[in-house]
């Protein structure tokens, strides 16, 4: 256990004390940044470890929500349809990825992209099971009032995020983390020692699908209505790349940083300009890559008079 | 009669689906960037194209000869200006620049013209063409027609012409092209005006035919996409060849199982071609 990852965990508790607080805004922004900090350290398992530049986030996500719902609709109970969400995920990914993870590059980004088109296709397509375009409504969970469901559901988020925050630790610290370094590295050379690397890269592909696919589950019984172009927006996909490169890729703590710091930049933008807020989230994309091409960890006191460099 | 009339459709799709390829295959291949822009740059062109006719009384055919300059400059300038500085850096950071760019340009189209559904209407009407039972409406001929013109011409460009061995040079091999005295910088932001250009052609014919919104950008990127993996990278051949074969696979696809799915269809023929023969129908191994 590094200083870094205890760092992490301490970030994390501190999250916790949000509701003493704040009211239902503040709790829904919490249970956003928890959400979003499962996004970034979900990829950072495929992205920042492996190397692999991933798009398939908003593609687990539909999946996790539209499983969890059609589940709870059918009377199951949430922390069970939560579950078998993150089972189903892991599953499916683990699948596809033995699959999609041959490919390296532009190839495996443009495939995991595909990924999200080919979900929101099916799920629009099997009206009878998830509603099609019109969506599909979930029953309400508790119905204990506002301020109870929001703090239950901020407490769900919450605990997925622990959860995967202690997975992604012990992959760090385990033979898995040090298997997806070497593939980053050089896959030819880990493969020519005896890696098996097919292995490796889809049970990561399946992590890092997985908690976000339960992530995916506990927003949809939070909003109680879900429809394809809501939770298959390529966006999902892309915000999570941007927390990372925002914190630092690789680092959990990092994009565990990146992730609240964006949520910080885009609940501005959201609020000051709704009219062009994709736009301005445009132009903060851009400046972040052209002058903190390392993320927020390059703000060093040096890099304003040494050009820093890319990698 | 059924058979011929898909045939021919997709013959006619597949050239349109050609020329919104080209471009992005030409920067994919060249300059090793996925140009997520160029959804947002056809619907522009097509955008150009509406306002010229509606607005000015411009023929679209004359549009065509308008957009592709203009894209061009504005295309070279983005190159030289923002994708420049991070054209050395990973996958991730030129595929999300590029993002960042669209997000920009396709807000500020929303913003503009909002999201309604747009059509340009040619007045007095160019009729159709039938043949038996098969029809063919003649101003898709001429959109066709058309795309197969700028396709030739790119293939020409790039044939013939100095700037287009370079460009062809650098693809191959951007240090021997170093070496040989070609100006690899400028070369970049040619091939980006060039396929900033292409896409903006290709939104003026799709203007004649399909609706226009902003929202359909994300559409063509996908269609460009699909075929230049299908064709292979930076082939105009292999552009060619893709769109047609996925204009075949879509409207066959449709008559068959029904509309719904063409989307489906399309993205499964592309994880097949990936995974099987990722270098594409006339793409050569190990020349991504």
């Amino acid at each position: 256990m590094t200083r870094v990852n205890w760092a992490l965990l301490i970030l994390i508790a501190c999250v916790a004390s949000l509701p003493l607080f704040g009211g239902a805004y503040a709790l829904r922004l919490g249970t956003i940044a928890c959400m979003y900090a499962i996004f970034a350290l979900s990829w950072n398992i495929v992205g920042g470890f492996a190397g692999y530049p991933s798009f398939a986030t908003a593609a687990f996500f539909g999946f996790g929500a539209y499983a969890t719902g059609i589940l709870l609709n059918k009377g199951v109970p949430l922390s069970v349809a939560v579950i078998g969400s993150l089972l189903m995920c892991f599953v499916l990914a683990a699948a596809l990825g033995a699959v999609l993870l041959r490919l390296r590059g532009h190839y495996f980004a443009i495939a995991s992209l595909s990924l999200v088109e080919v979900f929101r296709e099916l799920v629009n397509n099997a009206t009878d099971l998830t509603g099609g375009g019109m969506g599909l409504n979930i029953p309400l969970a508790s119905g204990s009032g506002i301020l109870a469901d929001a703090t239950f559901f901020f407490y769900a988020m919450w605990g997925l995020l622990l959860i995967t925050a202690a997975v992604v630790i012990i992959v760090s610290a385990s033979k898995l983390g040090f298997g997806l370094n070497c593939i980053r590295q050089n896959e030819t050379a880990s493969n020519m020692v005896g890696l098996n690397s097919t292995l490796y890269k889809s049970v990561a592909f399946g992590l890092s699908a997985c908690f976000v696919g339960a992530a995916g589950g506990i927003y949809a019984a939070w909003v109680h209505y879900i429809d394809p172009s809501d939770v298959f927006d390529i966006l999902y996909s892309v915000k999570p790349i941007v927390m990372a490169l925002m914190g630092g890729l690789g680092s959990p703590l990092g994009v565990v940083c990146g992730a609240f710091v964006y949520l910080g930049l885009e609940e501005v933008v959201w609020r000051n300009y709704i009219q062009i807020h994709s736009g301005v989230l445009g132009v903060l994309i851009i400046m972040l890559l052209l002058f903190l091409p390392h993320g927020l960890i390059s703000l060093r006191s040096g890099m304003f008079w040494r050009r820093t460099k890319h990698v | 009669m059924l058979a011929v009339q898909v045939l021919i459709n997709a013959l006619v799709l597949g050239c349109l689906y050609a020329c919104i390829a080209i471009g992005f295959s030409l920067v994919w291949g060249v300059l090793n960037v996925i140009n997520l822009i160029h959804g947002s740059f056809i619907v522009l062109g097509a955008y150009l194209a509406w306002g010229a006719y509606q607005w000015a009384g411009i023929s679209p055919w004359f549009a065509l000869a308008v957009a592709a300059p203009v894209f061009f400059v504005l295309g070279y300038l983005l190159q030289r200006l923002l994708l420049n500085r991070v054209i050395t850096a990973p996958v991730l950071v030129t595929l999300t620049l590029t993002f960042g760019l669209d997000l920009i340009l396709n807000n500020a189209m929303i913003y503009y013209f909002k999201a309604d559904y747009r059509k340009l209407t040619l007045s007095p009407p160019t009729g159709s063409i039938s043949l038996f039972d098969v029809v063919v409406p003649v101003d898709r001929l001429i959109a066709t027609a058309s795309a197969l013109a700028l396709t030739g011409l790119l293939y020409l460009l790039l044939r013939r012409s100095k700037v287009g061995r370079a460009i062809v040079a650098v693809r191959l091999d951007r240090d021997a092209a170093v070496l040989m005295g070609v100006d690899v910088k400028s070369i970049y932001a040619i091939a980006f005006g060039l396929g900033a250009a292409l896409a903006g052609c290709a939104g003026v014919l799709m203007a004649l035919i399909f609706p226009i919104s902003p929202l359909t950008s994300s559409a063509y990127l996908g269609k460009a996409f699909v075929v230049c993996v299908l064709g292979g990278l930076g082939s105009v051949s292999g552009a060619l060849a893709g769109g047609l074969l996925l204009a075949l696979v879509e409207g066959i696809g449709s008559t068959l199982i029904g509309p719904a799915h063409a989307t489906t269809l399309s993205f499964v023929l592309l994880i097949i071609f990936l995974v099987v023969r990722p270098q594409g129908l006339l793409g050569r191994k190990g020349f991504e």
